[in-house]
C-alpha cells in the first residue's frame, strides 16, 4: 500500500491495521538536524491528532501526531542513537512508531503523496 | 593589633589564563588560577577564642585565595565578553531591551529603600508601602485593570499568576469543569507551557494567513468540542502580537469569548507599544501581567531580576495573590490571606521584587502620562521606520505598518543559500547584537526587530546601513563569507547540532 500523510507533515505505511508513522522529508528539512527523540511508551493509547511522540531539533521541538487512533505496539528504540534514520523510508528504519489501529477507516481521511505534493506547493 | 581588616596589595598576577588577543581577555576559572597562600584580606588572629566544637577558630577551608585587584580583573575580563544595552543597539524583538535609565538607579539606591528588610513592621516602613501602593494605582490606570498585585517576579511567573487567578475565578463559580485555553500559534512559548502547568489542554488557533486572529478562525477553536464554548476557561493573546501587529479584531474576539463564560488573558510582552496610548482593559482584557523590566525600564537580562506585576479586572480582584498594598485612612497596609479569604494565596515570598517597584515608579513619574504615551509613539515609529527602510531588501509577510517591533523573513536570501541564522552571526560579525531570530515559528526563518524608543536615528540608520549591506552582498553573490561569521567574536561558530547531540555540561 502507498504511503499516506497528514497536513502535519507525518508519512504513514500501513500494514494490516498496523500504522508505521514517520515524518516526512519536508519535516525534517523545516526542523533542521535533529538531536533528540522522544518515542511512545508500549501500550499508550493514541488518539488521531494528538501528540504520540516529540522530535527535537537545535531551532525548535516538534510533535508528532497521531494519524489514528488505536494502540502503540512498537517505538524504533534504534532512533534516538542513529537520528540519522529519520532520514530512512518509513519502511527501512524511519519510522518512530507503530501504531495498532481501532479505526482504520481513519485512513481515507489521509492524503495520498499527490495530494500531499499539492499540499506543500499551496505552503510556499 | 588593628582591628579593620587590611587590603593585601597584589604580589604577583598568578592568573593562567591564556595570553589576550589584542584586548581580548581570556579569563579562566578562578579555581584554576594558581593556588596563592596570600589571603585577599588579612583580618587579625581572633586570639583566645575556642570553639565549642574543637575546630581551630581558623582553618583552611579549601576556597581559593584571590586579592582584590585579582578579583575585580577576574570579573570585569569576563562582563567584557558580555554585549548589553549599555554597550549597543539591542534589537531583540518581543525583548524590549531599553535603556535603563540611571536616574532609576539613583532612587533605588536611597537608604529607605535600598536598607530595608521586608520582615520589618509595617509601620516603619509606610514610605516603600506608599510607593508600591502608588505603582500598583499607576498599572491600574494604564491598563484601566483595578486588580493589581505586584509580587510576581517575572514575565513567565506573572503569566502563572494570571492564568491562576483565572483557574481561581473558574472553581470559585463553580465552573471548574472547563479545561481549554485557546492560543494562537503564534504566541510565546510560555503561554501554552503556562496553560499546561495550571492543568489545561491547550488549542492553538491558526493565525499564519494574515499574521492575526480571524474572528472565523477564533470561532472555530472556541466551539471546537461544545457548540457554546463552555469548556474554555479562557484564551492567551499577546497584543500587538508577536508578529507586531495589531490584533484588529481583539474587541470581537474578547466579546465572544465572555459569551462563552471565558476570561482573557493578555500576555504584556509588549505593552511598550501600547503604554499611554490604549487600555488594555477597554479591549476586553481581565487579566494581563506587566513586564517591569520590559516596558518600564527595569534591568532585563543578567539576571534583571524581573518583575511581572499582574493587573485584573473588577471581577477577578478578589482572587489575585496577596499580598496587595491598600490604604487605610493615612496609612498603607499589606492585605494577607485573612483580609482576602478569596484570593488564590501567596506565590513569591515577601512582596516580590521591591527595587524594581523603585525603578519602575521612577520611571513613572519622570515621564509622566505624556513622556509615557511618547514613548509607545516613539517605539513605534522605530520600528514602521526599519520595517519601511528594509522592505525593499528582505520579505516582508505581513505588511505594515507595524507597533513597536517589525517583522522581515529571509525567504529571498535562502534562495541564495543565506539564512536568519547567517545573518544574524553576521550581526554579530558588525558589533550588533542579533534580533530574535526563528521566532514566532508561524513562518520559516523569522527575524523579529524591535528598536525601542532607545535608539536614535543616527543609531536605526547604521543599523539598516548595515542590513541592507548583506542583502547587498547577497545579491551581488558575495554569499561564502556569511557562512563563515563571525570572525571576530570571542568565539566562533558552534557545532550546535554536535552541543545538542553530546552536551558536555561540566566546565572541561
Amino acid at each position: 500500500m502507498a504511503l499516506k500523510y497528514t497536513n502535519d507533515h507525518e508519512c504513514i505505511h500501513v500494514e494490516g491495521d498496523v500504522a508505521w508513522v514517520g515524518i516526512t522529508k519536508y519535516a525534517q528539512e523545516a526542523l533542521g538536524d535533529l538531536v533528540y527523540v522522544e518515542l511512545p511508551e508500549i501500550g499508550k493509547k493514541a488518539e488521531k491528532g494528538k501528540s504520540v511522540a516529540v522530535v527535537e531539533s537545535v531551532k525548535t521541538a516538534a510533535e508528532v501526531y497521531s494519524p489514528v487512533d488505536g494502540e502503540v505496539i512498537a517505538a524504533n528504540d534504534a532512533m534516538p542513537g542513529d537520528l540519522e534514520l529519520i532520514s530512512k523510508p518509513v519502511t527501512q528504519g524511519g519510522w518512530i512508531a507503530k501504531i495498532r489501529m481501532s479505526n482504520p477507516a481513519q485512513l481515507s481521511g489521509l492524503m495520498d503523496e499527490g495530494d500531499y505534493q499539492s499540499f506543500l506547493k499551496s505552503l510556499d | 593589633m588593628s582591628a579593620n581588616p587590611k587590603i593585601v596589595p597584589m604580589i604577583s598576577d598568578p592568573v593562567s589564563s591564556p595570553p589576550p588577543r589584542g584586548l581580548m581577555y581570556e579569563e579562566s576559572l578562578l579555581w584554576e588560577k594558581e593556588r596563592s597562600d596570600h589571603p585577599g584580606v588579612d583580618l587579625p588572629q581572633p586570639a583566645g577564642v575556642k570553639l565549642r566544637t574543637g575546630q581551630p577558630a581558623r582553618g583552611d577551608i579549601g576556597l581559593h585565595q584571590v586579592s582584590e585587584p585579582q578579583a575585580v580583573r577576574h570579573f570585569v575580563r569576563m562582563s567584557t565578553w558580555n554585549y548589553s544595552i549599555d554597550h549597543g543597539f539591542f534589537p531583540l524583538g518581543s525583548c524590549t531591551m531599553k535603556h535603563n535609565p540611571r536616574l532609576n538607579e539613583k532612587m533605588a539606591r536611597l537608604p529607605g529603600f535600598a536598607h530595608i528588610h521586608p520582615k520589618q513592621p509595617q509601620s516603619t516602613v509606610q514610605g516603600a508601602l506608599k510607593l508600591m501602593y502608588e505603582l500598583q494605582n499607576w498599572l491600574a490606570e494604564l491598563t484601566n485593570l483595578p486588580g493589581v498585585c505586584l509580587t510576581p517576579a517575572a514575565g513567565a511567573h506573572g503569566e502563572l499568576a494570571g492564568l491562576m487567578t483565572i483557574r481561581r475565578a473558574h472553581e470559585m463559580k463553580g465552573q471548574g469543569h472547563r479545561k481549554i485555553v485557546l492560543t494562537p500559534d503564534s504566541s510565546h512559548g510560555t503561554n501554552p507551557a503556562t496553560a499546561v502547568m495550571c492543568g489545561y489542554e491547550v488549542r492553538s488557533i491558526p493565525t499564519k494567513e494574515n499574521g492575526r486572529l480571524s474572528v472565523e478562525k477564533f470561532k472555530e477553536a472556541l466551539y471546537a468540542t461544545s457548540p457554546d464554548g463552555s469548556d474554555v476557561a479562557g484564551m492567551m493573546v499577546t497584543n500587538p502580537n508577536t508578529c507586531g501587529l495589531f490584533e484588529m479584531h481583539i474587541q470581537e474576539i474578547a466579546d465572544l469569548l465572555h459569551k462563552a463564560g471565558g476570561y482573557f488573558y493578555c500576555d504584556g510582552a509588549n505593552f511598550n507599544a501600547l503604554v499611554g496610548k490604549v487600555r488594555p482593559g477597554d479591549f476586553g482584557v481581565d487579566v494581563m501581567h506587566i513586564n517591569l523590566h520590559k516596558t518600564f525600564s527595569t534591568p532585563h537580562g543578567g539576571g534583571g531580576p524581573g518583575s511581572g506585576p499582574i493587573c485584573t479586572s473588577a471581577e477577578l480582584a478578589p482572587y489575585i495573590p496577596v499580598p496587595t498594598v491598600v490604604k487605610e485612612g493615612d496609612s498603607y497596609k499589606l492585605q494577607t490571606e485573612e483580609d482576602r479569604p478569596e484570593t488564590m494565596g501567596q506565590l513569591k515570598g515577601f512582596q516580590g521584587q521591591f527595587g524594581m517597584h523603585v525603578r519602575a515608579l521612577a520611571y513613572m513619574l519622570s515621564h509622566g502620562a505624556d513622556g509615557l504615551k511618547q514613548v509607545s509613539e516613539d517605539a513605534v515609529l522605530n520600528a514602521n521606520y526599519i520595517l519601511s527602510r528594509l522592505k525593499d531588501d528582505y520579505h516582508v509577510p505581513y505588511e505594515g505598518p507595524c507597533m513597536h517591533e517589525c517583522l522581515l523573513t529571509d525567504k529571498t536570501q535562502k534562495e541564495s543559500g543565506v539564512t536568519t541564522l547567517d545573518i544574524a552571526k553576521a550581526l554579530c560579525e558588525n558589533g550588533y547584537h542579533p534580533m530574535t531570530v526563528y521566532f514566532p515559528l508561524v513562518l520559516p526563518g523569522t527575524m523579529l526587530i524591535e528598536p525601542t524608543e532607545t535608539e536614535s536615528k543616527e543609531s536605526i540608520d547604521k543599523f539598516i546601513t548595515v542590513m541592507k549591506g548583506f542583502a547587498e552582498d547577497v545579491r551581488q553573490g558575495d554569499t561564502e563569507k556569511f557562512h563563515d561569521y563571525p570572525l571576530n567574536t570571542p568565539r566562533r561558530r558552534l557545532d550546535e547540532v554536535k552541543a545538542a547531540r553530546s552536551p558536555v555540561l561540566r566546565w572541561k
